[in-house]
């Protein structure tokens, strides 16, 4: 009995400390880009810096509500001192100047970390275009001529830029290992820069929550090797594909949960800008050029009666 | 349509864990009805309770509610626990998305409106008329009022879980997602006439006592020598008079366009949710410090009175609260950084979000340097003050932390994030109402609290809180998002476990709470608080008896301290006998309020089901309600100066002072400005 406890605590504990040592695997902690990799960093000195005082006020708590019990007649009694400038001035300055640090740390990283501002690199981005739907999420590669619901693929090293917006409730686009997340909005599109730094297949999900399919809206960013490996992920694509014309794309945005992985080729023109304006629709007015005026077009069939919007 | 969209189908007659529930709910309501009933006390109840206008009997009610609420948000959260824990590796759980996500929407809402504001505005009601030696609110009537219209929101959220449903959009209800077109069901219509209904009894309730602690303080109590706990207290009504108005109008502007087909919010037709987002935590925002502030208030009471110390820093901690009031209202941008302000923006909202922590930072080293030299003696509310400053700075800096939004495009909605709130909410806010109410429970009924189950309930409190949300910190590391109905990663299911058998632990909190009652109940003889100063207080609630008489001071206390009790009790006048007392002002009870809140249920419940001729009867009754009190003369009275010398003369013979002979012996003391009694309206 007695010198079986140890091992069947270990065993007991094991699957905790398995998942400290392991479980960062997929998690913020373990990232596997530029971007997620400086967020991380300053979520650990952010932390640090707080420490500096968090610590010792929880240690002085202890200390002090040890120190003047009731029972330790020995300690000094000073019931009426209540006032001391010198520790105010202190008690207010400790915590400005940490919080000064702090205030200079967020300046210069929410800009450096803005997720609209575009990578710094010698190759070209990959564009995708991101549209979230009950309850899935359409890619569209507009320079490749392809769509992808629920996968996107992408060279390692090369910098990913993300147009977002939503056709139906408010998501949130997040990639965790490879980056912090943005909302994805009907009527309004954002925008996201990513790099990834290793090959691999990283979780994507939404992070706001969309309704009954929520838990299912997941997808796999799948960062490739070599270009050559994306072109041959681009050549599978096109080769399993169907045409995304406004049809099939009605037929995509009827709520379904738990979508499989689908492949799609020559997504009607401007149609993520179509979904944008879908919102403002009847404002052709605003058409100026060619291009507007096909557009305003476009937007008028994806509103169409019996647009699939309603989640019932 | 007659009933609107009320149809039979509205019952939940499938629904095994519902009915149960309900029918669980009646069984202890129809025994405590027959048990009321069998010592005939409906009339005590009526005559003494529901229609009473004491701020002392309202507080107590506010708390009962609370409490009840507080059992019914820890089930749902009881549940979501259980089903995170079961829905693991392809598993479904046993609550469908449909079910799970109503019980996290109602666990927020109640949580927060229905358990946390009815506490603290029970403690506020109970405690600050007493503080600032008062002998009641300043419109008494109205604060009956505020609480039968909680009481019907009340009773509008929990009808929701047997006739039609809840909504299914999270406590924040964004749009598009609560518009029409994505929720076509009653369950948002619930959401937002119950918030709706009981956010204008808190705002009418944060008038009332703004008035109060304006116009009624004793003589001689400047406003730099309030209590701190009225101080605070008076801060988050600043605050909830200058929110809760924006609420309302979020909200009603939602319910336009759900009833009317206005476009405020929704996608099309130049609608715009990120305007909702901007409103909803404008009020947001600032209802965090309203939940906090006061709490902050209890724990500075509690520090300085069981140290048996002054507070340190006392002006210091009151411009601290300012400070925090005021910049809570120039930071809820931080609830969505996410959104794509622009680096500029989110950055300046993240410093000054920051820019809080340096106030609360300033409580929490004055409550230091209040211990610092002082007598600590370790009684319950001290654990929980102990516990809540440790728990509390954890808190604290994970918000700082989600505050630099470099890190919250990582954590928010992540369930970092909910380990966050409910680490600020439950180890500062909640911790600091259970406090308070140990603290104070022996001036409301007469007798302390059984110390042995008190500590219990905080132990399990303190460890099942560690359990139940130090791996959610985790979880939030490993990337699990919030208000997931089921997941399938393997690193996770441990720490949800672990998750799980914290709730129990805080269940068995709840349980040694609920015992605490009980068995302090029946020992009551043995702890009775005799003199109405059990703790060695200082401050002049402790100055009346215990309970105190409906007009809580005899005579109006004068005040030339801080701690006025104690300055009375060091100069040797704590317990003066006066030589003669003047007649009393007092208001009337009246059944108004009920019966406003009665038509306000009636009508809520109508416009949820679009039952339109119900909402005109209940809209006709509030109308109706309000003129009878309009032309009702029969407002007020006076008590007269034997029927208060009777009173005081028992309670003074209780503490062992003999009426008689002191009377004799003491010159009559030196009139003040004393004589003259409060007006009540
Ligand atoms: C005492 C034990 C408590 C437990 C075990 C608990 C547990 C939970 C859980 C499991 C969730 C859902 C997390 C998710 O989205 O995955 C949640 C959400 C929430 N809780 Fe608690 N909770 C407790 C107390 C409280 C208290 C005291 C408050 C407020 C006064 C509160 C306010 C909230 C709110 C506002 C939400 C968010 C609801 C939403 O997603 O819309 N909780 N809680
Ligand atoms: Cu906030």
């Amino acid at each position: 009995m007695r010198n079986c406890s140890p091992p069947r605590l270990l065993r007991w504990l094991s699957p905790f400390a398995l998942a400290l040592l392991s479980g960062c695997q997929g998690g913020i902690l373990d990232p596997k880009g530029r971007i997620a990799a400086d967020e991380k960093s300053l979520i650990i000195t952010a932390t640090l810096l707080m420490l500096l005082v968090v610590v010792p006020v929880i240690v002085l708590t202890l200390v002090f509500a040890w120190k003047y019990r009731a029972s330790n007649a020995n300690a000094t009694y000073t019931p009426k001192w209540a006032h001391s400038t010198k520790l105010e001035v202190v008690v207010w300055l400790i915590p400005i100047v940490i919080v000064s640090f702090l205030a200079v740390l967020t300046w210069r990283t929410t800009h450096q970390l803005d997720p609209y501002r575009p990578l710094s690199s010698d190759k070209k981005p990959v564009k995708i275009e991101v549209v979230a739907l009950n309850w899935k999420w359409l890619f569209i590669y507009p320079e490749l001529n392809i769509a992808t619901v629920n996968q996107i693929a992408f060279p390692k090293d090369v910098p990913v830029d993300f147009r977002i917006t939503s056709d139906t409730v408010m998501n949130s686009f997040f990639i965790p290992q490879l980056g912090g997340q943005i909302y994805a909005m009907a009527g309004m599109q954002t925008q996201l820069h990513l790099i990834a730094d290793e090959a691999g297949t990283y979780k994507g999900f939404s992070a706001n929550y969309s309704g009954a399919g929520f838990s299912g809206m997941k997808f796999d960013a799948v960062a490739t090797s070599t270009p050559a490996d994306f072109d041959k992920w681009v050549a599978q694509v096109r080769a399993n594909a169907k045409p995304l014309d406004v049809d099939a794309y009605r037929r995509l945005a009827v709520p379904s949960e738990n979508h499989a992985v689908a492949y799609y080729v020559a997504p009607t023109p401007q149609l993520f800008d179509a979904v944008v304006h879908k919102y403002m629709a009847g404002r052709t007015s605003l058409a100026l050029s060619d291009d507007d005026i096909k557009l305003a077009a476009l937007t008028k069939r994806l509103c169409a009666p019996a647009a699939a919007r309603s989640v019932n | 349509m007659l009933l609107g969209k009320l149809t039979l189908d509205a019952i939940p007659y499938h629904e095994p864990i519902i009915m149960g529930a309900l029918s669980g709910a009646g069984l202890v309501g129809l025994a405590l009805m027959a048990l009321i009933t069998k010592y005939g006390k409906w009339g005590y109840l009526w005559k003494e309770w529901l229609t009473s206008v004491d701020h002392k009997k309202i507080g107590v009610m506010y708390i009962i509610v609370a409490m009840i609420m507080l059992l019914r948000g820890f089930a749902d959260a009881l549940m979501m626990r259980a089903q995170l824990a079961m829905a693991t590796g392809g598993h479904l759980g046993v609550f469908p998305p449909e079910h799970y996500d109503q019980i996290f929407t109602a666990h927020g809402v109640i949580m927060i409106i229905f358990m946390a504001m009815p506490f603290m505005t029970g403690l506020m009601n109970i405690v600050l008329p007493l503080q600032i030696g008062a002998r009641d609110v300043a419109f008494p009537f109205l604060n009956s009022l505020s609480f039968w219209l909680l009481t019907s929101a009340v009773i509008l959220v929990n009808l929701s879980l047997g006739v039609g449903n809840f909504a299914r959009t999270g406590w924040v209800a964004y749009p598009p997602l609560s518009e029409l077109g994505f929720s076509p069901d009653v369950g948002v219509d619930y959401y937002t006439w119950a918030l709706q209904i009981s956010g204008i009894g808190t705002t009418l309730t944060a008038i009332n006592f703004l008035v109060t602690v304006i116009k009624m303080r004793a003589p001689g109590m400047k406003l730099m020598q309030m209590p701190i706990f009225t101080w605070t207290c008076t801060w988050a009504n600043v605050l909830i008079v200058a929110s809760f108005p924006i609420l309302t109008g979020a909200l009603a502007m939602l319910s336009l366009d759900r009833y009317l087909g206005f476009h405020f919010f929704t996608s099309e037709a130049g609608g715009n949710a990120m305007m909702y987002l901007n409103l909803f935590w404008a009020w947001g925002h600032p209802e965090v410090y309203i939940l906090v502030l006061p709490a902050f208030g209890i724990f500075s009471e509690v520090v300085s009175t069981f140290t048996g110390k002054r507070l340190f820093g006392h002006t210091s901690m009151i411009i601290a609260s300012g400070v925090i009031s005021v910049l809570g209202f120039m930071v809820w941008l931080h609830h969505f950084f996410t959104m794509g302000s622009g680096a500029n923006v989110n950055a300046f909202f993240g410093i000054a979000t920051m820019v809080i922590s340096v106030p609360t930072g300033v409580k929490l080293f004055n409550w230091l340097f209040t211990i610092y030299r002082g007598r600590l003696r370790f009684e319950t509310p001290i654990f929980w003050t102990l516990g809540f400053m440790v728990t509390f700075s954890i808190g604290g800096m994970t918000g700082v932390l989600m505050a630099v939004p470099g890190a919250d495009f990582m954590l928010h909605n992540s369930l970092f994030l909910i380990a966050h709130f409910h680490n600020t909410i439950i180890g500062g806010a909640v911790f600091g109402y259970l406090a308070g109410f140990t603290f104070w429970f022996p001036k409301v009924f007469g007798f302390k609290l059984n110390e042995r189950l008190g500590k219990a309930a905080f132990w399990f409190w303190q460890s099942g809180f560690y359990f139940a949300f130090m791996p959610l910190y985790v979880l939030g590391f490993l990337g699990m998002t919030r208000r997931l109905n089921h997941t399938d990663n393997p690193a996770w299911t441990p720490w949800l476990y672990l998750a799980c058998v914290g709730a129990v632990l805080v269940a068995c909190g709840i349980a040694c709470q609920l015992l605490q009652i009980a068995v302090s109940l029946r020992d009551r003889k043995k702890a009775l608080d005799v003199n109405g100063d059990p703790w060695n207080g200082h401050t002049l609630e402790w100055s009346t008896s215990s309970p105190p008489p409906f007009y809580n001071f005899a005579k109006l206390p004068v005040v030339h301290d801080i701690d006025a009790f104690t300055d009375m009790k060091e100069k040797g006048i704590a317990y003066q006998v006066p030589t003669s007392y003047e007649p009393i002002h007092m208001p009337r009870n009246t059944g108004v309020g009920v019966a406003i809140g009665g038509f306000t249920t009636i009508l809520g419940f109508a416009l949820i089901w679009h039952i339109w001729w119900l909402a005109a009867a209940g809209l006709v009754g509030i109308v109706g309600s309000m003129l009878v009190r309009a032309f009702d003369d029969n407002l007020d009275y006076y008590v007269q100066p034997d029927e208060i010398e009777a009173i005081e003369r028992e309670r003074f013979e209780r503490i062992g002072i003999d009426v008689d002979a002191y009377s004799e012996r003491v010159p009559e003391p030196k009139r003040s400005s004393d004589v003259e009694p409060a007006t009540l309206v």
